[in-house]
């Protein structure tokens, strides 16, 4: 069976079955649709959580992403499971007992404020639509690569699954699509990552495989940083960002990770507290499955790549003679190739392939004399540093390729290729539903019924709710088929506002009973404003990176916003009158377990 | 609610005291060792790998699974021990 129609059999057989599962679980009032009517088992619950969580940046862009920092990826890696921890030690026992549907709920009731709880919805919708737009985007490289369709038309077709099982079923048709999606994209992970580190190594664990010893005698970790510092980049397993950096920006990912709507809300959906603590446990076993493969399909995707680029003796391979899949995402547009010195052989080294529009290749119809795809760029002669690399490096490489052409380098078998494509699928749909189902929720019940008009009825509010997720549907898939071309720096911002403002308001509020109206909403006005005021200065106000404020990068800022945000809202809170006797025994009778049971309806 | 409020506090405060525990591990796995003292660690070679290397890309991440668990162990009993389980 050819690869075309294999691709189309697994990814058409799994929208068919996120299809069946939308029809079964339908929800009837908006209790099953915001929090799935509160009784999903933990175990389910963890894998729809980690499907949740594990989006197309997960899938596609991490291993990638390592594949070429090296050890500076530790700060994903360690940020993405870490915040796990927070969540389930600090968060989510205690938002569960309080019982509401949202966050931006628990933020208006634990602080008695109309505009507190506006200011969590700002939050809310801000973090989630920066988040989907990437998730859309990954579903057009997919299609665009393996059903040959336009991007836009496979935007489309993500964006008409999403609707169907996200505006019919709400969180119970989401969370039980999100367990089949788990699977099928942890096996899409891990099937291929066996078969590479097997390949590679011997050993079947990719784990294990990233310290075992190759044929050469050398282990694989060794080889890597041999072959990256002979083609002049910086070794693979030697940071390049300053520790202080480094450690900020774990930081803000992992208080960020604790402190994302969609994440948060997945935690009101069992029906217990120790529910709650569980679904943590299950939740990051689920997600430690594919990241723990990440550093190794990461290790093996750099020295395949590098070796089937350079060939055999390390000196370039000519183009005519280089495999299929160089040539298929070329077409794809991630890949490209500058033939420098005019020697007809493609050479990976360290440095921009080209010239100018920030190293990206511009392409333009025509085809060069080897049949590659010419650019716009201009033409100038590299300039190297000849002692580090024996040449310029000659191919632009999209890092959001690695895993998905990972076993087409490998040469693995066509259904491991396909399977990989419907992972990759599966992983941008389920989290875009869980986000959009966020959106929603924000605007129809935190917004409509809690704000502007609490007299409508639970019909009304579900009608609504289903109206506001069509509409962040169609905003979402603008965005994917116009991805603005800062992705990377927008998820920044996400992770950056969850880090400054959601996660420092939600720890103050449970453990801090003096917490009041007056510093909350400054602690979460300073986290929110530091924040998107040093990220913008930075990333568009043309700041450069020699005025960082202790050295801390963008992605880390968030860090220092939360703590601005504790200083100041604890400050505010002593100052100001406390809240009142009703509030505080509020606040005691969520840190004790039981009742939670009655508490989840309103 | 049949807990009394002295009953809550000790409750409260043996609970903190877990938390707390749990996250200083946490804290030295992650930030200790795979981020401010990895260098040194480095020297260690651990299966193949430099261990502060190991420790930041996949050791810190076997810690996070363990603790949840632990602490979601440790949290029962308590819950029990003051009789406020559902």
């Amino acid at each position: 069976m050819s690869l075309d129609l294999l691709t189309y059999l697994f990814i058409g057989g799994s929208f068919a079955l996120y299809i069946g599962i939308a029809i079964w679980a339908r929800a009837g009032s908006t209790k099953e649709f915001y929090v799935a009517g509160g009784g999903v088992p933990p175990i389910a619950n963890g894998m729809a959580t980690a499907a949740d969580w594990m989006s197309a940046a997960s899938f596609i862009s991490l291993a990638g992403l390592i594949s070429f920092i090296g050890r500076d990826g530790s700060a994903y890696l360690m940020g993405w499971t870490g915040g796990y921890v927070l969540l389930a030690l600090l968060l989510a026992p205690y938002l569960r007992k309080f019982g509401k549907f949202t966050v931006p709920d628990f933020v208006g009731d634990r602080y008695g404020s109309n505009l507190a709880r506006t200011i969590a919805v700002v939050c809310t919708i801000v973090i989630s639509f920066t988040y989907v737009a990437g998730q859309m985007r990954g579903v057009g490289i997919v299609f665009s690569r393996y059903l040959h369709v336009d991007i836009n038309t496979g935007v489309v077709v993500g964006m008409a699954i999403v609707f169907f099982y996200a505006v019919l079923g709400g969180m119970k048709g989401i969370t039980y699509t999100q367990v089949a999606q788990y699977c099928v994209l942890i096996l899409a992970f891990t099937v291929p990552a066996f078969f590479l580190s097997a390949q590679i190594t011997g050993h079947f664990l990719p784990q294990l495989g990233l310290g075992a010893t190759l044929e050469s005698g050398q282990s694989v970790l060794a080889t890597l940083d041999q072959l990256s510092i002979d083609l002049g980049f910086s070794q693979y397993t030697a940071g390049k960002k300053s520790t202080v950096d480094i450690f900020f920006l774990t930081v803000a990912l992992m208080c960020g990770t604790a402190g994302l709507p969609h994440v948060i809300v997945r935690f009101f959906t069992v029906p217990r507290v120790k529910d709650a603590r569980t679904t943590g446990g299950w939740a990051l076993i689920f997600i430690a499955l594919l990241y723990t493969a990440v550093p190794g399909v990461a290790g093996f995707g750099r020295v395949n790549l590098i070796q089937e680029v350079n060939g055999p003796d390390n000196a370039g391979t000519a183009y005519a003679e280089m495999p299929g899949w160089f040539k298929n995402w070329e077409n794809a547009g991630l890949l490209a190739w500058n033939d420098r010195n005019g020697d007809g052989k493609v050479q990976y080294a360290a440095g921009a392939a080209f010239d100018g529009a920030k190293g990206k290749p511009a392409f333009i119809e025509e085809r060069g004399e080897e049949g590659q795809r010419m650019t716009s760029n201009a033409k100038t002669d590299a300039s190297f540093d000849a002692s580090k690399q024996p040449f310029a490096n000659e191919v632009y490489v999209d890092r959001d390729i690695m895993v998905l052409a990972n076993p087409e380098i490998a040469n693995l078998p066509a259904w491991v290729i396909a399977l990989v494509a419907a992972g990759a699928v599966a992983a941008a749909l389920s989290t875009a539903a869980g986000l959009l189902l966020v959106i929603s929720t924000a605007i129809s019940h935190d917004l409509m019924k809690k704000t502007i008009n609490p007299n409508i009825s639970d019909k009304q509010e579900l009608m609504y709710a289903r109206l506001a997720a069509i509409v962040a549907i169609c905003i979402a898939g603008y965005f994917g088929i116009n991805p603005p071309g800062f992705v990377a720096q927008v998820v920044a911002l996400a992770f950056g506002i969850a880090c400054a403002s959601v996660f420092p308001t939600l720890m103050l509020g449970i453990f801090y009973k003096r917490m009041n109206t007056q510093g909350a909403i400054a602690g979460m006005l300073v986290g929110l404003i530091s924040t998107v005021g040093y990220m913008w200065y930075f990333v568009f106000g043309g700041g450069s990176s020699a005025d960082y404020f202790m050295g801390i990068s963008p992605g880390g800022f968030g860090t220092v916003g939360m703590i601005l945000h504790f200083i100041v809202a604890v400050v505010v809170a002593q100052v100001t009158p406390p809240p009142s006797e009703e509030m505080q025994s509020i606040v005691e009778d969520l840190r004790i377990p039981r009742g939670a049971g009655t508490a989840h309806a309103h | 609610m049949s807990i009394s409020p002295e009953q809550a506090q000790a409750y409260w405060k043996e609970n903190l005291r877990i938390i707390v525990s749990y996250l200083s591990v946490w804290f030295v796995v992650s930030y200790g060792c795979g981020i401010l003292f990895a260098d040194q660690l480095d020297a260690i070679q651990f299966f193949g790998f430099p261990l502060g290397f190991w420790f930041g890309q996949q050791g810190s991440i076997f810690v996070f699974v363990i603790l949840i668990w632990m602490y979601v162990s440790s949290m029962n009993k308590l819950d029990e021990k003051y009789d406020v389980h559902e």
